[in-house]
């Protein structure tokens, strides 16, 4: 995997809300033809960080590079070649489902001649047929979700950020899901996020887990586990020990990049103020 | 096609699919046709004129531009959209722009609405079109200036309600300065004289185009929409 060229680099970021330290320095790198899981109790700062790989909001320090472009130095170029469905789904609800695809396609610059093959391309792959000619808000959650996750790939991005994808769908459309971003995932970037760890197992290269805004955990099942044999290979055990309030100090995990073990030590409380919305 | 006029577009068509736009129309040609039939009736007027009409409109729009702009992008702010816009490849200064173009593309079809008012006037005497043809010239460039401010306040707030309250205090204001300060003399009075609409739009409205008043107006939907726009980026620093 590290042959593959780097598409998210992100260094030591921390962001500050006021008084509260959402991320404490976050370091981690993702490649081509990667699909990685972003795991971690509510408010331990996933959408946080989502966020500011997206341009949505700024780091106070550190950097996060896209396909090698700075966020905040060239952020609209970032910005053209990333595919984002943040957890809460964007939509124009009086919008007609084609309308709101073709909209943002233009807004996300496929020319005017491609951008019908685009979103009927979108519309197949998300199974979104029987409902591209109706209101948004004539649908049901899952479809909201599939039109949510339309529009993050209708442009064809170079990497894919996912904030829970999956929820309030009905397990017949998990799985669809699935296959579609396993499918994306053999030649794009995927960072998603999500609460099912099941989900994780069946659907990621790699995870990593952050709790307290530090990353706790990195690398693939067999790397975390041989880190911590006392999770006995099974991620629901490992998410325990090491987010949980009471759980042990975590040994140091294998980090993308070279650092310094003492930034992995859990901070005084891990029951930080939730800075996400609660439901899971 | 540039994405300030594809945002554009996106607002004006769903204006329409709502019913505030109609409700806007509705009221504007309401409120202009009785004071339009007044004028009319009135037995002391013997000239076919207009003037009633474009004296009491810049009080009138500043109730009516607020509603135009009041969701603009308190409501992109309050379905959550406003994310989406704003990791789109697309600058915050375009995202405003495309939402004002869409505003005074609304407000220039409800005052085209009002055109049959001096049609049916010229169809009935000899009717002087200069002061019509100034006068909503001039209602164009005070409403761009009322949007641009309301554009301004709905990137401050995600409930439409404060936006329109807030940008018709702001609107009123704009509009009565220049009154308060019309029977004083000093500079204090001059510069709120400066700052108020109502006299800028008494110059375009008789036909004379000033720069002085078209600076004014430039200026006044300039800092507008630079506001808004370093509203919305505040969140990137």
């Amino acid at each position: 995997m590290s042959k593959a060229e780097t598409t998210i680099e992100v260094r030591d970021l921390t962001k500050y809300y006021g008084d509260f330290q959402a991320l404490r320095g976050i370091s981690f790198d993702v490649h081509r033809g990667e699909i990685v899981g972003f795991l971690g109790p509510n408010g331990a700062g996933k959408s946080t960080t989502m966020k500011i790989l997206t341009c949505y909001m700024a780091a106070t320090t550190g950097t996060a590079k896209v396909m090698n472009i700075d966020v905040t130095t060239d952020s609209i170029a970032v910005r053209a070649r990333i595919g984002y469905l943040p957890e809460s789904v964007p939509l124009y609800d009086q919008m007609v489902v084609f309308d709101y695809l073709d909209h943002l396609a233009e807004l996300r610059g496929v020319p005017s001649s491609k951008r019908e093959a685009a979103v009927t391309h979108a519309v197949e792959v998300c199974g979104l047929g029987p409902v591209v000619a109706k209101k948004i808000d004539e649908l049901s959650k899952g479809y909201r979700q599939r039109v949510g996750l339309a529009q993050a790939l209708v442009h064809s991005p170079d990497v894919l950020i996912l904030d829970e994808p999956t929820s309030g769908l009905d397990p017949n459309q998990i799985i669809d899901i699935r296959e579609l971003i396993r499918s994306i995932g053999k030649e794009k970037t995927v960072l998603l996020s999500t609460h099912i760890l099941q989900e994780i197992e069946v659907l990621c290269d790699r995870v990593i887990l952050i709790n307290g805004g530090t990353v706790v955990a990195d690398g693939n099942f067999d790397e975390l586990y041989a880190a911590h044999p006392a999770a006995e290979r099974n991620l629901e055990k490992l998410f325990r020990l090491l987010t949980a309030s009471n759980a042990p100090t975590p040994v140091a995990p294998k980090a993308a990049a070279p650092v310094d073990a003492s930034k992995y030590l859990p901070p005084e409380s891990n029951a930080a103020p939730s800075t996400e919305s609660s439901e899971s | 096609m540039n994405p300030i006029l594809s945002i554009a577009k996106r607002e004006l068509r769903a204006s329409f699919t709502s019913v505030t736009a109609y409700i806007v129309i509705a009221l504007f040609l309401l409120i202009a046709g009785g004071l339009f039939w007044l004028e009319i009736f009135n037995a002391a007027s013997t000239e076919l004129s207009m003037r009633t009409f474009f004296t009491r409109a810049p009080f009138f729009l500043a109730f009516f531009a607020p509603a135009i702009s009041m969701g603009l992008l308190a409501e992109e702010q309050r379905s959550k959209t406003l994310e989406l816009l704003m990791t789109l490849p697309v600058t915050d200064m375009q995202v405003v722009i495309g939402k004002f173009l869409a505003a005074l593309t609304l407000l220039a079809i409800v005052l085209g609405a009002t055109l049959p008012y001096p049609i049916s006037l010229a169809s009935i005497g000899n009717l002087d079109w200069g002061p019509i043809i100034g006068g909503y010239v001039g209602l164009l460039f005070l409403g761009s200036a009322y949007l641009a401010v309301g554009v301004l306040v709905s990137s401050l707030t995600r409930d439409q309600m404060v936006a329109i309250l807030v940008s018709f205090f702001c609107c009123f204001l704009l509009n009565t300065f220049g009154e308060l300060a019309s029977h004083t003399e000093g500079t204090v009075a001059e510069v709120l004289r400066f700052i108020s609409t109502s006299g800028h739009f008494e110059n375009v409205s008789r036909g004379v185009i000033d720069t002085r008043d078209l600076l004014y107006y430039f200026t006044i939907v300039l800092l507008s929409l630079s506001g808004a726009s370093i509203v919305l980026s505040r969140r990137r620093w």
